[in-house]
């Protein structure tokens, strides 16, 4: 967001930089942003410390020599004290530098940039799948449904979408495979080699938080209508479709987005568990398989990347809700 | 305990009786028996080795067929029950007891390290559930013993959220206080105060968040983080019959349905219960149905006549469907506005008055319903006109203020847009014309530093200023009415003063008519020409505002009278009040509804509902069998009932 001139007029000459709002909005939410980063950057260093036992014994097997061990442990920079380590870590972070996997050998940024375009394809589909079927579905339930109208379509409405937000990602991945793969052979089973394949995945992702968010958009908008602001709106006999779209929209949607925010950084997440059903080459495939074959660096990386993933959907969401309701500006303290 | 909270068993056992919580508590009394019985039953028979039948489909003998050892796979989804459900409750276990701790450590620790720990509570919130789980499997290493520690401590940041918002709720509450008052240390204060009365919601909470663990644990497993072989559960039979899927789909999605059966279990027994307990504690109000309707007398037709009426009612009804039938708030309300003349509507609340406004503005929605033998502005029928025609016409010649200026604005946009946008649509003007109007129209309602003023939210605006930008909105066009209800209601005495000006001073400059609501019976005597008095939705009285001094007849109105203190008023003697409370429009008696409070009300009044009559002079109706002309002047005796 791009602070307009205008808003800037509007708010009055006698408002300096530091009291306007967007000013102090933009303050308080990049030093959040900072100490979750910071706290998200130590967690996964401390990570690799926490581990019970010599981790690069672990990673290497009892059959490794001591030596071997050893001279891990040095090149690792694991013999140096805690504080050295952590400054290391840092300073090697902002230089881009992730470290090595101790399985194959590669950088570990070359890892994470070879499968990341991979996951975030999935994920912002997913999403936009997501809203782009939920957010109109809820709004036109609501409009159908308000004041009690139509009670069977929002009783079918409601128990549809209960059933498809409990049933977790991954249950439902296997189930769209054996429907769409197995059966009815219409998709490959898994993969990322054409477009087909997209589809099972974006599907298996997106259905649960779409039914979420199709439920809360019809809540929303609900309870939207029955506002004073609303009924000022139908008292200048504005068309139906300004009251819906101009009125009630913007209101409605500021929880949605809430709320769509927390099942993107859910999605993020949910991609570790689709991926590994269909076999997708991103990032959700290489931190289960660097899990298990205790490759630690790799895992602080991916963990790092997905972390600072879920911070980025969340600093986007609140800077979405504060261009829609500028009340979120100066109502957080 | 004294300090314990009422809702208690009473509210489980009536979860159990609604039939979601009855049906969601038998799968979950099911899922739990199985969890028990079933590996002491079939163990055998689920670790079976049949090399002679590998990887089969259903059969007799095997009902989901069988695994790459020749498993029996119902079986083993069966036993793989226990695994699955007890390890997700130690992990429920852990996310509760951990966010219990990490919850009341700011009540317990000082204030520093009680910040402290909430912020790094506020910080693990924000990353998904899964996301922290992995993060903890890596620490406490693959296995079924890492993941019950790594979805325990995944889920604990929620639960300690929940904790610090309940605790929060209760240390505000009185009795916290009062024991703080009385010394009590902060551990006592928590463990025999605070907890018990928030233990039923984190009871609550901890039966949904055993289902999102139960997902979690079988997500872990399925990735190969969490059960190893040989032993297994849910998700581990799915992970390992997944490669198969093409040949043996059932392998990968019994166990799948397993999973989904029990989470949902735990999730709706936990909503059943929560939503239980929540109603419990809110308590339903139910509308009895309505007395014969039909008995209603016919409204009068009399009327005073006005040679340019603006507005013209006969016999208005608005009828809601309440959960035992129609209820009709308003019933027959009949009168007339002429040119320029300010009416005032005035009753307690649930008179009816600020539904007859919102009727007359054809703003009840439905299932509302609006119905008259007459209902005419500026001399168009507005229930016969069409839609279109309507709209036009009331957009650009019926203004609307409403009773909270804080509430009737729309807070995502711009005054000024607000105002324009009515004009734009009504009055063909373009964006810039219409905003023109618009700050030209702040400036008329005295909106100082109107055009800077345009550009800002409501939020930005005092009380008294958004009022009167709301009238100010009302003058966007040509009104011949303006509808006020409640309009200085919210704000504060000096600022309702201005507001009544405004109002009036348009009135006599533009010659506009006013319709003003109020359950203020002296802001009405100020502004307005006549009076309506409302009780249980009818009109009990209309008289001229100068006789409201002298000439009231009605008990009804000459309670309301007596009611306002004034400089005069004896503070030492309790204020007058109305004896008893109004008419519940779904339980209307039979005659007079005024007739329970009325002291002379006699059988007659009991059974027969007056209707509203010419009395004695021009322009002055009463709805009366006893209207008291004894002048008031002296004060007037409350009934004594």
């Amino acid at each position: 967001m791009t602070i307009s001139s205008s808003q800037l007029r509007t708010t009055g000459g006698m408002a300096t930089w530091s009291t306007h709002p967007w000013v102090r909005f933009g303050s308080r939410r990049l030093a959040r942003l900072v100490i979750s980063l910071l706290a998200l950057v130590t967690a996964s260093f401390l990570m690799i410390h926490l581990i019970p036992g010599d981790p690069v014994r672990s990673a290497l097997g009892p059959a490794a020599s001591q030596s071997l061990v050893e001279a891990r442990r040095e090149s690792l920079g694991l013999n140096d004290p805690l504080w050295v380590q952590y400054w290391h870590f840092l300073r090697s972070l902002v230089t881009g530098d992730l470290g090595t996997s101790i399985t194959t050998g590669l950088p570990v940024s070359d890892v994470i940039g070879d499968r990341l375009p991979a996951t975030v394809q999935l994920a912002v589909a997913a999403f936009v799948l997501a809203v782009l079927v939920s957010v109109p579905t809820g709004l036109v339930m609501g409009v159908l449904t308000r004041g009690g109208r139509r009670p069977r379509a929002e009783l079918s409405f409601t128990s549809v979408s209960v059933v498809l937000a409990a049933i977790p990602e991954f249950l439902l991945a296997v189930g769209l495979v054996y429907l769409f793969a197995v059966k009815l052979a219409w998709l490959p089973v898994a993969g990322r080699s054409t477009p087909a394949s997209y589809v099972l995945p974006v599907l298996a992702l997106a259905i649960g938080p779409a039914a979420v968010l199709a439920r809360i958009c019809r809540v929303e908008l609900l309870s939207v209508l029955q506002t004073d602001y609303l009924r000022t709106a139908r008292a200048k006999r504005l068309p139906a479709a300004t009251i819906y779209l101009r009125h009630a929209l913007p209101n409605a949607v500021t929880a949605t987005i809430t709320l769509g925010g927390l099942l993107l950084g859910g999605m993020v997440a949910g991609t570790v568990l689709v991926e590994n059903v269909f076999g997708w080459p991103g990032l959700g495939s290489t931190i289960v398989s660097s899990i298990l074959s205790k490759d630690y660096p790799l895992v602080q990386g991916v963990v790092l990347v997905y972390g600072i993933g879920v911070l980025l959907v969340n600093l986007v969401v609140d800077v979405a809700l504060a261009l829609l309701d500028p009340r979120s500006t100066i109502r957080e303290s | 305990m004294a300090t314990r909270t009422k809702s208690g068993r009473h509210g489980w056992a009536a979860v159990i009786r609604t039939p979601l919580g009855l049906s969601a508590g038998l799968l979950l009394l099911l899922v739990l028996l199985l969890a028990v019985f079933a590996p002491v039953l079939w163990s055998h028979q689920a670790s079976a080795i049949d090399t002679d039948h590998l990887l089969e489909g259903p059969s007799a003998s095997h009902w989901l067929g069988t695994d790459n050892l020749g498993r029996d796979i119902f079986y083993r989804v069966l036993v793989a029950t226990r695994q699955s459900i007890a390890l997700a409750l130690l992990a429920t276990a852990i996310a509760v007891v951990t966010g219990l701790l990490l919850g009341t450590a700011p009540a317990v620790l000082g204030r520093r390290a009680g910040r402290l720990v909430t912020a790094v509570v506020n910080v693990a919130v924000a990353f998904p559930g899964l996301l922290l789980a992995l993060f903890f499997a890596v620490i406490f290493g693959v296995g079924a013993k890492g993941a019950v520690l790594a979805i325990g401590f995944a889920g604990a940041p929620a639960f300690a959220r929940l904790t610090q918002t309940l605790v929060a709720g209760v240390a505000a509450r009185d009795f916290v206080a009062a024991a703080r008052i009385a010394g009590a240390g902060r551990i006592r204060l928590l463990v025999r105060h605070i907890l018990p009365n928030i233990s039923e919601p984190l009871v609550v909470n901890a039966t949904i968040g055993a289902g999102g663990a139960l997902l979690a644990f079988a997500g872990l497993s399925f990735l190969g983080l969490g059960v190893q072989p040989p032993a297994y559960d849910w998700g581990r039979l799915m992970g390992e019959s997944l490669n198969s899927i093409y040949v043996h789909p059932a392998a990968a999605l019994a166990p799948g349905v397993a999973v989904v059966i029990s989470g949902l279990a735990f999730n709706l027994f936990g909503e059943a219960v929560a939503k239980g307990l929540g109603v419990e504690s809110i308590g339903v109000t139910r509308y009895r149905r309505c007395s014969e309707d039909s008995a209603q007398p016919e409204a009068p037709t009399s009327q005073y006549v006005v040679e340019d009426v603006v507005l013209s009612v006969r016999d208005l009804r608005v009828t809601f469907l309440g959960p035992d039938g129609p209820i009709t708030p308003v019933r027959g309300v009949s009168f007339t506005i002429g040119h320029g003349e300010a009416v005032g509507v005035v009753g307690e609340s649930g008179s009816g008055k600020s539904l007859t406004a919102l009727a007359v503005a054809q703003l009840i929605e439905p299932p509302g319903q609006v119905s008259a033998e007459r209902l005419d502005y500026l001399r168009e029928p507005l229930l016969d006109t069409p839609d279109a025609d309507r709209r036009q016409l009331l957009g650009t010649s019926f203004a609307m203020v409403f009773q909270d200026p804080t509430t009737s604005f729309n807070p995502t946009k711009r005054i000024g847009a607000q105002l324009a946008e009515g004009a734009r649509e009504h009055q063909g003007l373009t964006r810039q014309q219409a905003t023109t109007r618009a700050i030209d129209r702040l400036r008329a309602v005295r909106v100082p530093a109107a055009e800077r003023r345009a550009g800002q939210y409501p939020h930005e605006f005092s009380g008294g200023m958004r009022q009167r930008a709301m009238i100010g909105m009302g003058l966007m066009g040509e009104p011949a009415l303006i509808v006020a209800d409640e309009p200085t209601t919210a704000l504060d005495v000096t600022v309702q003063r201005q507001v009544l000006r405004l109002l009036e001073s348009i009135r006599t400059e533009d010659g506009v008519a006013l319709l003003l609501i109020s359950h203020d019976i002296t802001v009405i005597g100020q502004v307005c020409d006549r009076v309506l008095v409302m009780y249980a939705g009818r009109i009990v009285e209309d008289l001229p505002a100068t006789a409201l001094a002298t000439g009231a007849r009605h008990p009804y109105t000459r309670a309301l009278l007596a009611a306002v203190p004034d400089l005069d008023t004896d503070l030492e003697q309790p204020l007058a009040v109305i004896p008893g409370r109004p008419v519940d429009p779904g339980r209307l008696p039979s005659g007079c509804a005024f007739a329970a409070r009325c002291e002379f009300a006699d059988d007659r009044c009991r059974t027969e509902d007056p209707e509203l009559e010419t009395q004695l002079d021009e322009g002055h109706r009463v709805a009366c069998w006893h209207p008291q002309v004894v002048e008031l002047g002296w004060p007037i005796r409350m009934g004594q009932r």
